[in-house]
C-alpha cells in the first residue's frame, strides 16, 4: 500500500539511513566518543505535503532539518532533492539546487541582520543570485510584503521597529522570494505570542496553496502540529519512533513515547479525567547510547529485548510505522 | 533631434548606471554614515569634548604653514639661540639652534598627528583582515594565524623595535610600518572573537541558504558587524602610537629630519633646559601630546558607550589597552576598578586616616 502511495507521489526529498555523529572533544581517554545527532534515519517528504517533525529539545530534529538543507555534511547516508544526490553535488550545481530550499528561523530576533532596512533584507537573496535591476527586486519586494502582511511603507525600516510576529513575517518573506519548491519551518511559532500565533501558521498555509511549497514543519507544539501537517514524524534521541499521517498518529497512537507526547498536552476540558502517561527521568545523554531502544529506559512498558536489540521501523497499517518490540509478531 | 539626444542620453545614463551610479551611491551612503556618526559624538558630552580638541588640533595641523609665524624647517629662518617668551617669539627659541617653539609646536602636530592617525589605520586594516580570516574561514588558517598572534604577543615590542629602527633606518614610514607589525595582534583577537558569535547567527545561515558566497557575508554581514569595533580601536590605538612615537622620538629612534613633538622633547633633554630653567620648552610639546592623546581617548570611550551602552562596567577601552602591553595603564586601569569595587570615594588614604582617629 505505501508503495503505492510513493508511485503516486514523487518524493521531492528523500533521506535515506541518515547519520549525523559530532564528535566530542576533550576527557582523557583515546577513544573517541561521538554525539550521535541523528541515527540511522529514512524518511520521504511528497510534493505539496506537510510533513512535522516532533520531538523533545535535544533529540536531533535542527540537525535533521540542518542536514537536509545541506548545512550539515552527513557522517552516513544520503539525501536526495528533486532526484539529486544533494551532498555529490559540488559548488554551482550545488547551490543553485540549494536555492530551491529555504528556511524559516525559530528567532525572528536575531535572524534579521539589524543593520540592513527591510528592503536589504527581503531583496538579499535576489541581490546573490545576481541578474536583478534594483527596480525589479524592489518591485519583487513590495509585492512579497503585501502577500505576507506588511505595507510598502515598511520598505525602508528597520527590523527593529518591527514585532515578533511581523519579524516573522519579513522572515516568511525573504524565505519565498525565490520561489522556493521546499520550506523548512523550524519552530517558526516558538518563540512568538500566542496571539499571533494563528495568524502565521494561517499564513504559511495560504502561502502553501498560493506558490505550492512542500513544509518540514518541526515544532513541538503538538496542537501546531495537528492542524497543519499531513504526516508527522517522531523523534527520540536521534532515532525516528514513530511515523505516518497525522490522523493515524493522532488516533491510533503505537508508540509508548507518543502517548506519553500526546498525554503532556493540556486539555481545556477539566472534567475529562483522563489517564496520564507521565514521563521518569531525564532524557538520556546521545554521547555513544548504550544498543537497543533509545526510549527503553524511561519506557513503562520495556522488556527485556528492548535494552538488547534495536527496533526497527514496521508498518503496522498502511502508511503508519512504528519502531517499537511491543509490536513485533509474536 | 531633440528627442533622440534625450534618447540616447538615456541609454548612456542607463548604462553608466550600472557602475557609476553604484558607486556614488555606497560614497554617499559612506559619507551620511559618516555624517551621521559624527553628529552622534557631538551630541555626546565626552565625544564633543573631545572633537573640540581633535579639531583645532587639525587645523594646526593642516595650516600650520599660515598659522605658524616662522618655518623651523627654513635653516634661514632662525633667530638668536635661547631666547625668552616674547611678542615675536610666544614660546622663545631652541638654545641649541634658534628655532622658533612655538612654530615647532604647531609643526609637530603635523608629523606626530599623521603618524597616530596612519598607524592606527594600518593597525585597524591588517587587525580586521586577520580577525575575520581567523574567525570566518577557522581551520588551519584560524590556527596558523592565532599562533603567530601568540608569538608576537610574548615579543617584548621596545627593544626590538629599537633594533629594527636601527636595521632598517629611521624614517616615518618604518616606525609606522614596525608599529603595525607589532600592534594587530590584540585587535585580530577582539575581532576574531566577534567574528565567531556573528558566523553562527541565523542571519549568516539565511544568506549562506540563499547561495551567498564567503566573499558576500564577509563583506556585507560580518564586515559592518565589527565596524564599531575598528572604529574604536583606531580611535585608542592612535593615541597609544602617538605616545610611543614621542618615546621613540626622545630616545633618539624618531626621523632625524621631522619635528615632532616627541623629538622636541628629545631636544630638550639634550639642549639643556632644565639646566636653563627653559620651562616654557619643556611643557609645551608635553601639552600637545597630552591634548592629542586625551582627545582621541575621549572621543574613543564616547564612541565605546554610544555603540554599546550596555557595557560600561567592563570597558573595552580597557581590554585594548590590555593588548597594547603598557603595563603602566593596565595597572590604573585595575586600581581604577579595585577601587570602584571596595566602594572608595575619595581614595585609600581617607580610610587610613578615619583609622587613626
Amino acid at each position: 500500500m505505501s508503495q503505492e502511495i510513493s508511485t503516486e507521489k514523487k518524493p521531492l526529498v528523500e533521506i535515506q539511513d541518515l547519520d549525523v555523529f559530532f564528535p566530542v572533544k576533550g576527557g582523557l581517554s583515546f577513544k573517541k566518543h561521538y554525539v550521535q545527532a541523528v541515527s540511522d534515519m529514512s524518511l520521504q517528504i511528497f510534493e505539496g505535503e506537510t510533513l512535522g517533525l516532533v520531538g523533545e529539545s535535544g533529540c536531533g530534529k535542527t540537525t535533521l532539518a540542518n542536514t537536509v538543507l545541506g548545512m550539515i555534511e552527513p557522517t552516513k547516508g544520503k539525501v536526495f532533492f528533486k532526484g539529486n544526490d544533494l551532498y555529490a553535488l559540488k559548488g554551482k550545481e550545488f547551490k543553485a539546487l540549494r536555492r530551491d530550499m529555504q528556511m524559516i528561523f525559530q528567532d525572528p530576533f536575531s535572524s534579521l541582520n539589524p543593520r540592513f532596512d527591510i528592503l536589504e533584507i527581503i531583496g538579499e537573496p535576489m541581490r546573490i543570485r545576481g541578474g536583478f535591476t534594483d527596480e525589479e527586486i524592489e518591485k519583487r519586494v513590495v509585492e512579497l510584503l503585501k502577500m505576507v502582511g506588511l505595507s510598502e511603507s515598511d520598505l525602508h525600516r528597520h527590523p527593529s521597529d518591527f514585532s515578533g510576529g511581523q519579524r516573522q513575517r519579513i522572515g516568511i518573506a525573504r524565505a519565498i522570494i525565490l520561489n522556493p519548491d521546499f520550506l523548512v519551518c523550524d519552530e517558526p511559532v516558538s518563540a512568538l505570542d500566542v496571539s499571533v500565533h494563528a495568524q502565521i501558521l494561517n499564513l504559511l498555509l495560504k502561502l502553501q496553496k498560493e506558490i505550492g511549497m512542500t513544509y518540514l514543519f518541526i515544532s513541538h507544539n503538538l496542537a501546531v502540529v495537528k492542524t497543519v501537517c499531513d504526516r508527522v514524524a517522531v523523534m527520540y534521541l536521534g532515532k525516528m519512533m514513530e511515523y505516518g499521517q497525522t490522523d493515524k498518529i493522532f488516533e491510533n497512537t503505537l508508540h509508548p513515547y507518543t502517548k506519553a507526547l500526546l498525554d503532556a498536552v493540556l486539555d481545556v476540558d477539566v472534567d475529562n479525567k483522563k489517564e496520564r502517561h507521565v514521563l521518569k527521568g531525564e532524557i538520556p545523554s546521545p554521547i555513544d547510547p548504550p544498543p537497543g531502544c533509545r526510549f527503553c529506559k524511561r519506557c513503562s512498558r520495556a522488556t527485556d529485548i528492548c535494552s538488547q536489540v534495536t527496533p526497527k521501523l514496521k508498518e503496522i497499517e498502511p502508511g503508519h510505522y512504528v519502531a517499537c518490540h511491543l509490536y513485533d509478531e509474536k | 533631434m531633440s528627442i533622440e539626444n534625450t534618447v540616447s542620453e538615456k541609454k548612456l545614463t542607463q548604462n553608466g548606471k550600472t557602475v557609476w551610479s553604484k558607486i556614488a551611491a555606497s560614497c554617499l551612503k559612506f559619507l551620511r554614515n559618516i555624517g551621521n556618526f559624527i553628529v552622534r559624538l557631538w551630541n555626546h558630552p565626552k565625544g564633543r569634548v573631545g572633537l573640540i580638541i581633535l579639531g583645532a588640533l587639525s587645523v594646526c595641523a593642516i595650516f600650520a604653514p599660515i598659522i605658524a609665524p616662522f618655518d623651523p624647517y627654513d635653516v634661514t629662518q632662525r633667530a638668536e639661540r635661547g631666547l625668552h617668551p616674547s611678542w615675536e617669539h610666544p614660546l622663545g627659541t631652541t638654545i641649541s639652534t634658534g628655532q622658533d617653539i612655538f612654530s615647532m609646536l604647531i609643526y609637530g602636530a603635523r608629523v606626530s598627528l599623521l603618524i597616530g592617525i596612519v598607524t592606527g589605520i594600518c593597525i585597524a586594516f591588517l587587525g580586521a583582515i586577520m580577525g575575520i580570516l581567523s574567525g570566518y574561514v577557522g581551520g588551519w588558517v584560524d590556527n596558523l594565524i592565532m599562533r603567530v598572534v601568540d608569538v608576537m604577543l610574548v615579543i617584548p615590542t621596545l627593544p626590538l623595535t629599537i633594533v629594527l629602527t636601527n636595521l632598517f633606518g629611521k624614517s616615518y614610514f618604518m616606525i609606522v610600518f614596525i608599529f603595525t607589525l607589532f600592534g594587530w595582534t590584540g585587535l585580530a583577537r577582539t575581532i576574531r572573537s566577534q567574528v565567531l558569535v556573528l558566523k553562527n547567527s541565523n542571519y549568516v545561515k539565511a544568506a549562506e541558504l540563499a547561495g551567498a558566497g564567503r566573499w558576500h557575508i564577509m563583506m556585507k554581514h560580518i564586515l559592518p558587524g565589527v565596524s564599531h569595533l575598528l572604529i574604536m580601536s583606531t580611535c585608542l590605538t592612535s593615541a597609544g602610537i602617538m605616545v610611543a612615537e614621542a618615546g621613540l622620538s626622545f630616545l633618539g629612534l624618531g626621523d632625524p629630519t621631522a619635528i615632532s613633538w616627541g623629538k622636541m622633547l628629545a631636544e630638550v633633554q639634550s639642549g639643556g633646559a632644565m639646566l636653563f630653567g627653559y620651562w616654557w620648552w619643556i611643557i609645551a610639546p608635553g601639552i600637545g601630546i597630552f591634548l592629542a592623546v586625551y582627545s582621541f581617548m575621549r572621543i574613543g570611550i564616547a564612541m565605546e558607550e554610544i555603540f554599546n551602552p550596555r557595557m560600561k562596567q567592563t570597558s573595552s577601552a580597557y581590554k585594548i589597552f590590555k593588548n597594547l602591553n603598557n603595563q603602566y595603564i593596565e595597572e590604573v586601569f585595575h586600581s581604577m576598578d579595585e577601587s570602584e569595587k571596595l566602594g572608595y570615594v575619595g581614595g585609600v588614604n581617607d580610610n587610613d586616616e578615619t583609622v587613626g582617629v
